[in-house]
């Protein structure tokens, strides 16, 4: 191959990396009205009284709107595929508020500083109620946090609206009680997640106008303008068809904004004063009133024979969904999907639990969507187990993780076709040195130790994500790739590129790739769960293929042949012997002018019933300070299956990113509330994401696999990555210490404590 | 009021209001490679140099650069190019949201430290937050920018 699997650099980059005027804000018109958000003071309260007259009267603000003056129609902004497995359990604005931050008005006005004087006239009554914080107690609560009549969910999914319970799930396989007796050890561990912050680095915004038909335009940093078209015909009560929705270049998703969270806000100044209209949260809105990773409880019970094998993993969760369920019932099950299957030997697996409102900050998708709670419980557990045996933590992985044609008893039934997770696991072992380091070595007050995990993820969801694809022969014999997926900055509009260069033999810089543009675009749910790369990918690689056929079909035609004897060489379609031959400047031409012109476009949709799972191996170095209990990660190895390697760059650096996001959740990040449900971390001050000093050195190595459902035989990488230096580091600082820390993060106050 | 100042090597007046953070007066002035993260100091997106020095333009009042040489990624664009080639190469770039407060970091390093240690590079760029690479990719580029490789 010419193109794939070589490290091309971005179509983009030049222009982002010095500064070009290409993010959502840059292309604001000037004129555009500044919305701001009045919020809730309180956890949980019944507004009773706004008086927003004087707020009004101010010179330059255009409007003021409340509960009173939004569609009485619940919706939900998770950037699902409909019918969204999400409640609809939202107003934009409500006589009720669920947590501090939540929305109380909606302000515009010409400048922001007559915004932020107008939102502080406006006087709210509220009737402040008890709220629902620590989520162990949310189930069963005497408050009763969705209390509304018309709230609407597309199906079961187990809401218990009165105890606060969005949803249920359960999966099981085999009879769990019976196995574990007959198991020669069973341990069980308790694991908490804490909720983690997205904290991409360009908060979020969006803005709207009217275009010349009186459709309403609304550009957005978003991860999924199709859903967020369907989001806000719903909300705003319009006809989708009336609703456009543009991608430009974005500043970082991490899944925050595959939730659609500002922009029915500024829609709906635009529909109430018919102005253009401008939104852009602040970094303490982003962290306080937008979305998190859900946190979670997770115990698990292992059973092992005395060999080693796992023949149980039963699993029992509790998810914290805050005060909104926007992605509440598909991260929870996705802890199961992700994990059950990883350990194959099992007899009897389960997973199961409810997930619950309290008055906190909606928790939403972040990159791993559950996988990583999921493998922190598993690998924390699988980690004791190894203990208890007296087995080395790699012997008992080896022995009991999925290989290539093996099945699971849940999710991977027929079989895995692609995964060199144990070769994964072999190089990472080398590249640490964990036969020499493992597990511990003292100097003075200073221990190093070694720690290790492995993770598996999905790439797209089965049977319910698509993509399609358009490639168009331009008249000067160039392409246009048109895809509706949103590169986040990892690259993939390039990546996309470099797939339907290789199939049309042509240099990356004769395809010039628009996304996305719900006008322009053909359907694409968004960027998420790991898809782009996966499902867009064959999508372009069958549009490709499609286009290079009718190329070769209208090539015949001309020289009056049959396509049979044609080949295509990238700038030329030529009879097998060479001897007639046209070039593909000239069938262009031809295709484009004259009397029976014929603009050859090609296109193709797919579909996925499978999601194979990418896999990593994870291994942590720590220094341990045993007197002030300080971590200091010295390095973090990964070696990564993602099938085959499409970029291998823009791989690497998104192991290396989503790797420091989980030494991040591991040792420093935390959303903390105060005793009435304020966030206390809600600035970087508070918020500890690591620094260039935090993350030790990260080294990233590759195993490829060859997954044939795949384009070029590629799977995933994007959050696989995140899932495994949580429970690896947790691991290493037990070796240090002897403490097993399963609340995360892994605090010097902590270990000291819990070491004495 | 008006201020005047030598923004990119030219001389101009810009009208700021009293409590006007510089990085919105630039951002005003067009000068789009200018971002704001944080608002707290803690991110590093809003460097841009005040009399060749880098400095937070979120919390500088624009008051403050009164006669001063205010110069953004726009006013070495030459320069930004040659290390945004090398950071991209390295696929670096990623968002691209924190590249202009980060090269301008790079290139006042540049000024200031010579044939700097990897520990060194990293203590001076440490203000400069990314949430995309996890740093290793542009510590790569910085160290072939600098011939310190």
């Amino acid at each position: 191959m010419k193109i794939v699997g070589k490290s091309v650099p971005k179509t983009d980059g030049l222009a982002i990396a010095t500064g070009k005027p290409v993010y959502t804000e840059d292309l604001a018109p000037a004129n555009a009205l500044i919305v701001k958000i009045l919020r809730s003071p309180h956890a949980f309260a019944k507004i009773k009284a706004i008086d927003k007259t004087k707020a009004e009267k101010l010179a330059g603000v255009e409007c003021v709107l409340t509960y009173e003056d939004v569609p009485a129609v619940r919706f939900g902004t998770a950037g699902q595929t409909y019918p969204e497995p999400s409640p609809y359990d939202r107003l934009i604005l409500e006589d009720i508020v669920r947590y501090v931050g939540d929305e109380v008005a909606i302000v515009a006005a010409v400048d922001e500083e007559t915004a932020l004087k107008a939102m502080k006239l406006i006087k709210v009554e509220y009737d402040v109620l008890e709220p629902v914080l620590d989520f162990e107690k949310a189930a069963g609560h005497p408050s009763v946090i969705h209390p509304e009549k018309d709230l609407h969910c597309n199906f079961d999914i187990g809401m218990q609206q009165d105890k606060n319970i969005a949803c249920t799930h359960k999966v099981q396989v085999g009879d769990v009680k019976k196995e574990l007796q007959n198991c020669h050890v069973v341990i069980e561990e308790t694991s908490y997640i804490h909720a983690v912050s997205q904290a991409m680095m360009e908060t979020f915004r969006a803005f709207s106008h009217y275009d010349h038909l009186g459709r309403l335009v609304v550009v957005s940093s978003t991860q999924i303008p199709f859903h967020v078209r369907r989001i806000l015909a719903r909300a705003l009560q319009i006809p989708a068809s009336k609703i456009r929705v543009i991608k430009p270049r974005i500043g970082g998703g991490f899944g925050g904004k595959q939730t659609a969270v500002v922009e029915c806000f500024a829609a709906l100044v635009t529909m109430k004063t018919g102005q253009p209209a401008k939104i852009v949260y602040d970094r303490k809105e982003t962290f306080g009133c937008t979305n998190s990773r859900h946190a979670m409880r997770i115990k698990v019970r292992l059973g092992a024979d005395k060999d080693g094998y796992i023949r149980v993993v039963d699993m029992e969760g509790l998810s914290d969904t805050g005060a909104y369920g926007e992605h509440a019932p598909t991260t929870f099950s996705v802890v199961g999907q992700k994990t059950l299957p990883l350990y194959s030997k099992t007899r009897a697996v389960r997973f199961e639990g409810n997930v619950v409102y309290t008055n906190k900050l909606p928790a939403g998708a972040f990159r791993g969507y559950g996988a990583p709670q999921g493998a922190f419980a598993l690998e924390n557990a699988v980690n004791k187990l190894a203990d208890e045996l007296a087995m080395d933590p790699c012997e008992i992985r080896a022995k009991n993780v999925i290989k290539e044609g093996e099945k699971s008893l849940v999710y991977i039934t027929e079989g895995l076709v692609s995964s060199t997770l144990h070769k994964c696991m072999e190089k990472g072992k080398e590249m640490i040195g964990w036969d020499e380091k493992y597990p511990r070595r003292q100097e003075g007050n200073k221990v190093r130790a070694v720690g290790m995990a492995v993770a598996m993820q999905g790439s797209g969801i089965a049977d319910i994500d698509t993509a399609s694809a358009t490639v168009r022969l331009n008249d000067n014999g160039d392409y246009s790739l048109f895809v509706g997926s949103a590169d986040m900055g990892t690259g993939s509009d390039t990546i996309l590129t470099q797939m339907a260069a290789e199939i049309l033999q042509t240099p990356l810089e004769n395809i010039t790739v628009h996304a996305a543009d719900t006008d322009i675009s053909p359907f694409d749910p968004g960027s998420y769960a790991s898809n782009t790369t996966y499902v867009t990918g064959m999508a372009v690689v069958k549009a490709a293929e499609d286009l290079k056929r009718r190329i070769i079909e209208s090539a015949a035609g001309f020289l009056l042949v049959s396509p049979e004897e044609m080949e295509f060489t990238g700038d030329m379609v030529q009879m097998v012997d060479g001897k007639r031959k046209i070039s593909l400047k000239e069938i262009a031409e031809r295709l484009t002018i004259g009397v029976n012109p014929r603009q050859l476009v090609g296109n193709a949709s797919h579909g996925i019933p499978i999601s194979p799972p990418p896999f990593v191996a994870g291994f942590a170095e720590v220094e341990v300070d045993k007197e002030t209990g300080k971590t200091d990660l010295i390095q973090y190895v990964a070696v990564v299956d993602c099938g085959k390697v499409i970029n291998p760059n823009l791989a690497r650096i998104q192991a290396e990113g989503g790797l420091a996001q989980g030494i991040g959740m591991a040792l420093f990040e935390d959303v903390r509330y105060d005793a009435r449900g304020k966030m206390k971390t809600n600035s970087f001050m508070q918020y500890k994401i690591p620094g260039r000093k935090d993350v030790g050195k990260i080294r990233v190595s590759f195993e490829e696999s060859y997954e044939p459902t795949g384009p070029f035989g590629a799977k995933s990488i994007g959050e696989v990555v995140t899932n495994t230096p949580a429970p690896a580091i947790v691991h290493a600082v037990y070796n240090a210490m002897g403490v097993r820390v399963t609340d995360l993060p892994i605090t010097p106050e902590k270990l000291v404590i819990r070491s004495l | 009021m008006q201020i005047e100042v030598i923004l990119n090597g030219k001389e101009v007046v810009l009208d700021v209001k009293e409590d006007e953070l510089l990085a919105d007066t630039l951002r005003a002035h067009r000068l789009h490679s200018v971002r704001k993260g944080c608002n707290t100091t803690c991110c590093g997106l809003c460097t841009v140099w005040v009399d060749g020095r880098p400095v937070l333009s979120c919390a500088t009042l624009s008051v403050r650069v009164q006669h001063k040489q205010i110069t953004t990624m726009e006013g070495v664009s030459e320069d930004a190019e040659e290390f945004a080639r090398i950071l991209v190469s390295e696929g670096a770039d990623q968002c691209g949201f924190c590249n202009p407060g980060f090269i301008m970091t790079v290139l006042a390093m540049k000024n200031e430290l010579h044939n700097p240690t990897e520990e060194e590079i990293i203590h001076y760029l440490t203000g400069n937050l990314c949430r995309c690479t996890g740093y290793m990719g542009q510590l790569r580029a910085v160290k072939k920018y600098l011939g310190v490789a």
